[in-house]
């Protein structure tokens, strides 16, 4: 009996106006060309120096507050070292062993994961592979370098491929809802990672971590992270149930070939030497400061949730889609609650918006949302006999439809609702239809 | 595993620090870190029981700036890329790394 | 060389008799003779164009600003008036070449410049060339430049100290009106000693590092190298104050630096430091001889004891070699300059003396303890500036050294700039005066003067108030 230990590393680009460490233009993914949001700072350039955007700072510091997280009061930037061609200085500005946030928990629908630290700090430039004049190559754009990046770590608490999934879109959800990232995946604009490893027994026990972990990394989408921890231990199970320990090692995912692959072997860990940065002053938090933060975070968006259910009786199900974003959330609170004043029932409201039953967007009035829900569903009465006889006629004349149905393309309903309504000249409850419709054709 | 003897693991750190060195320099190198070793590790003797390490002498703290764009410091494609020994197409060139991450 | 008489008699007359000689005006005779209308800047620029001709000579001066006489006119109402400036190859300027002394930036020309550059030149200063130093400013002696070492233009068998050497030499062969250096621990003042000029280090903080090329990021300080001590109170008005792009720079506002000059020390406590250390007899011999001169201005002066300086050579020696190796972890060929294999051997060296204090294992033992040393001379430098105002010393421990010293030492610049590190990795300011010349060899001794981190007026006015009640200036010899 083996279970899964999993921890989960998740990167994401906040969207402030400008970078972390200089007031390039953050906006790598819609820049028009490559190299055009670049300077002497983010470009590596000989004298650059760092100078910080208090806003990513700020953002930082919500979305630990948000995750119920401790604040270090004193912290700092450090430099990470390693080369590679998309780090222009040679190290990383990040943060080391004094992260802003740490030791919070998000909960998720499949229970809670704690969260161990969150840090801040500075994209890489973007790699392009290519071919050019025959030779292999890889080109450069800096408009990514030094954009702000936040790096949210778990402790090991996740023990279902279900619970990764569920804990990366709640994680999405927030920082959504905080306004503070767009997290598209495709773009990069959130980056997943997993570290994952199989252990004996069937109690979890995190004081006896397994003595290996297999990295899995450049994963987008959240379909993909389930696959690929369900691939992973099935096949760490396999290796281990023939005496073999899995070599820690960084690993893909292939969704074609529907596997992992590896990419890089890890020995020991890579000697970063850290140290902090000399040309970035230390950071000095009161209490104030963040008392005042956590007074400027939104209502999140589970709490919104409960109170929609309390105050309109807006079912979760319903409700889900409307707290994706906050701005979505702003103009649904104010929908429930023009629908309650004029009585309307919010939750079948809550319903046909989510539907598409009825057009909506934020832009919409919700008054003219409303309006047109009430146009849809007004239902007049029908003489129960006439319907019957309508309903009849409709099928005798479309005696091919009626075949479809019973070779089991039971959608074609909606057909004869509709023909129904035409012949009757009036809006009908489709329900009542459907019904009577069912039974003449069984 | 702090090391206290003189020697310094040169290949290693050749390797760490990206600077490439011949066989020659390596033997070179080996005995000049002997002599800087010496000198540094007088440091040992210093009793610093209780002392705060100082990375800043400007006692400075929370030095940072609005979240606002300025064009003013930003390159033009073309200054950013004015001292680049390859350049494609507004990209910068290297030969293919392999995708480390 | 002309001899000591003629030369006295012609610099006597150079301020009313024009002669090819307008290089040799001091900043401060420059401006008033520019502002009195007696010369024009084009006179000016022909005799230090013509100067520079010597360049051969002295490989002073890397790259030239062939643009230097575009629009000079148009700046005679700023400050400097259009005044040429000799600037250490660190500082980036745009359009124009920039190496560090090093064959690996040899084609580099910056897109931007520093923001002393920019003060500079918002101050009506104009950029004369480029000059030789260490390479990568590792040294003190600028024979690490890959460019060729520069020759001491008093004694063209000595070196010219480093690793501002290029910037002190232009000041005393007269081919500028005056420099721009930089200093991690000695590269301003250490130079200026050897060359016999004044060498002013600011409060680190106190000017701005953005655009310079980094090396030891918490020590590096850009400062003026100069003719007199007025010259340079004027220069640091130019280049300090704060810089939004530079966030360690102080955001105090800087006074009026010549306010500090031709004030009096009279009552002025003065601390002599490091006079128990040995090794430099006759160096220690020469200084005490001028050291009575402030006593006979009128302040009180006495031996200190501070911390022992062989410690602050070790904790620079890890504190410079970790930021220098990190600093340079960008030169990788890719977005500007050549591959590192172009490092030369000196640089190679710090790099990987650097990544090993750094390394897994080892940095707690040593960058993290250089760092606690580093606070216990900061504590002892507090605790003398309670009772002295400022502290005096060498600052070299002897004459320039013969051609060729550095070679084959690993740790030359550490070991000759001794006296002057222990203020460097506490930030404070100072500045070198010369205060003794050796007729035989044309050579100085430098006394270096250091005052509390902010306190740049104390050094001015004790250095300025020496100058003058001295004959060892080159330039004041009246």
């Amino acid at each position: 009996m083996r279970k899964l230990i999993c921890g989960m590393e998740i990167h994401a680009e906040l969207k402030t106006t400008s970078k972390l460490f200089c007031s390039c233009k953050n906006d790598p993914f819609h820049a028009p060309q490559p190299n055009i949001y670049t300077c002497p700072v983010c470009l590596g350039m000989p004298g650059g120096l760092p100078v910080i955007n208090k806003k990513a700072v700020e953002w930082t510091i919500k979305l630990g507050l948000a995750l119920h997280c401790k604040i270090n009061l004193f912290s700092k930037f450090d430099r990470k070292h390693y080369f590679y061609p998309d780090l222009p200085k040679g190290y990383q500005i990040s943060q080391y062993d004094l992260p802003f946030c740490y030791d919070g928990v998000l909960e998720t629908e499949a229970g809670p994961v704690r969260i161990r630290r969150i840090h801040l700090e500075e994209d890489t430039a973007k790699l392009q592979h290519k071919v050019v004049d025959g030779e292999k190559v890889s080109l450069i754009d800096f408009n990514r370098s030094s954009v702000p990046l936040v790096e949210i770590v778990t402790d090991p608490d996740i023990h279902t491929p279900e619970h990764a999934k569920a804990y990366a879109k709640e994680l999405r959800r927030m920082l959504r809802f905080l306004d503070i990232a767009d997290c598209d995946m495709d773009q990069g604009g959130m980056r997943l990672e997993a570290n994952v490893s199989m252990q004996d027994g069937v109690e979890v026990d995190l004081n006896h971590l397994p003595q290996y972990k297999v990295e899995l990394k450049n994963i987008n989408s959240f379909r993909f992270l389930e696959k690929a921890i369900q691939y992973e231990m099935k096949r760490q199970t396999e290796e281990l149930d023939s005496g073999q320990i899995p070599i820690q090692e960084t690993r893909g995912w292939n969704d074609a070939k529907g596997q992992t692959y590896s990419q890089r072997i890890k020995e020991d860990a890579e000697d970063y030497r850290y140290f902090p940065d000399p040309d970035l002053p230390p950071l000095q938090f009161t209490e104030t400061h963040i008392n005042t933060w956590k007074s400027e975070l939104p209502e999140l968006p589970k709490a919104v949730q409960t109170r929609w259910q309390e105050e309109f009786g807006v079912e979760n199900r319903f409700s889900d889609l409307f707290v994706e974003e906050r701005a979505v959330a702003n103009w649904a609170e104010e929908l429930f609650t023009v629908a309650k004043a004029s009585k309307v029932d919010t939750n079948k409201l809550a319903n046909a918006v989510v539907n598409r039953k009825v057009q909506w967007s934020t832009e919409m009035k919700p008054a003219n949302v409303i309006a047109d829900y009430q146009e849809l569903t007004q239902v007049s009465a029908v003489d129960p006999k006439i319907l019957t006889q309508v309903i009849s006629q409709i099928l005798a004349e479309n005696p091919l439809v009626v075949e479809q149905y019973r070779t089991g393309k039971t959608q074609v309903i909606g057909f004869f609702i509709g023909q129904v309504s035409k012949n009757i000249g009036q809006k009908i409850d489709p329900q009542i239809v459907s019904a009577l419709l069912m039974k003449q054709l069984s | 595993m702090p090391k206290t003897n003189l020697s310094i693991p040169v290949k290693h750190i050749a390797r760490l620090a990206h600077i490439p060195i011949t066989e020659e320099e390596e033997k070179a190198l080996e005995v000049a870190f002997v002599e800087t070793l010496l000198v540094v590790d007088q440091l040992k003797s210093v009793d610093v029981t209780d002392v705060a390490p100082t990375s800043q002498v400007t006692g400075l703290e929370n030095v940072w700036r609005d979240d606002v764009a300025k064009v003013i410091d930003t390159f033009t494609q073309l200054e950013a890329l004015a001292n680049a020994k390859r350049q494609y197409q507004g990209f910068f060139v290297v030969p293919q790394v392999i995708d480390q991450d | 060389m002309l001899n000591a008489s003629i030369k006295a008699f012609l610099l006597y007359h150079k301020l009313s008799i024009k002669i090819n000689m307008l290089n040799t005006f001091t900043l401060t005779e420059a401006l008033s003779q520019l502002k009195l209308k007696k010369i024009s800047l084009d006179e000016l620029y022909t005799d230090i164009r013509t100067s520079v001709k010597k360049n051969e000579e002295y490989n002073i001066y890397l790259t030239m600003n062939e643009q230097m006489e575009q629009d000079a006119n148009k700046l005679l109402q700023e400050k400097l008036m259009g005044v040429p400036i000799a600037v250490k190859d660190n500082f980036l300027t745009k359009g124009l070449r920039t190496t560090a002394s090093s064959t690996l930036l040899e084609q580099f020309v910056p897109q931007f410049d520093a923001t002393v550059i920019k003060n500079l030149k918002k101050a009506g200063g104009v950029i004369l060339g480029k000059t030789n130093m260490d390479a990568w400013a590792h040294g003190s002696s600028t024979e690490t430049s890959q460019f060729g070492r520069t020759l001491n233009p008093r004694n063209t068998d000595y070196l010219p100290g480093g690793s501002s050497g290029g910037s002190a030499a232009a000041v005393a062969a007269d081919m500028c009106i005056a420099a721009i250096g930089s200093e991690t621990a000695g590269s301003i003042r250490q130079p200026a000693a050897w060359c016999g000029t004044v060498g002013l280090k600011p409060t680190y903080g106190r000017v701005s590092r953005y655009g310079v090329v980094a090396m030891a990021s918490s020590t590096d300080s850009p400062g003026p190298i100069t003719k007199t001590v007025e010259d340079a109170a004027l220069l640091l008005n130019c280049i300090a104050g704060h810089d939004v792009h530079d966030s360690t720079s102080s955001s105090q506002t800087s006074p009026d630096f010549t306010q500090a000059i031709n004030k009096s020390v009279k009552g002025m406590k003065i601390g002599i430091a490091y006079m128990e250390l040995t090794g430099f007899e006759e160096a220690k011999k020469l200084f005490e001889t001028q050291v009575k001169v402030f006593e006979e201005l009128g302040a009180e002066v006495e031996f200190v004891k501070a911390m022992d300086p062989q410690y602050a050579i070790s904790t620079y020696t890890v504190i410079q070699r970790a930021e220098v190796s990190s600093n340079l972890g960008r030169y990788d060929g890719i977005r500007y300059g050549n591959d590192r294999s172009f490092f030369g051997a000196e640089a190679k060296r710090r790099i990987m003396l650097g990544t090993f204090t750094l390394s897994k294992g080892y940095s707690e033992q040593y960058y993290l303890e250089a760092q606690k040393v580093r606070s216990l001379f900061i504590q002892d430098f507090n605790r003398l500036f309670t009772q002295y105002d400022v502290l005096i010393s060498l600052t070299s421990p002897g004459f320039a050294k013969k051609i060729g010293a550095s070679e084959g030492s690993g740790m030359f610049g550490e070991l000759e700039d001794k006296l002057i590190e222990a203020s460097s990795i506490a930030g404070l300011p100072g500045i070198n005066v010369p205060c003794y010349h050796d007729p035989n060899t044309n050579l100085y001794l430098g006394m270096n003067i250091i005052a509390p981190m902010w306190h740049e007026e104390k050094i001015i006015t004790v250095a300025d108030a020496f100058e003058k009640s001295t004959k060892w200036n080159s330039w004041r010899q009246v």
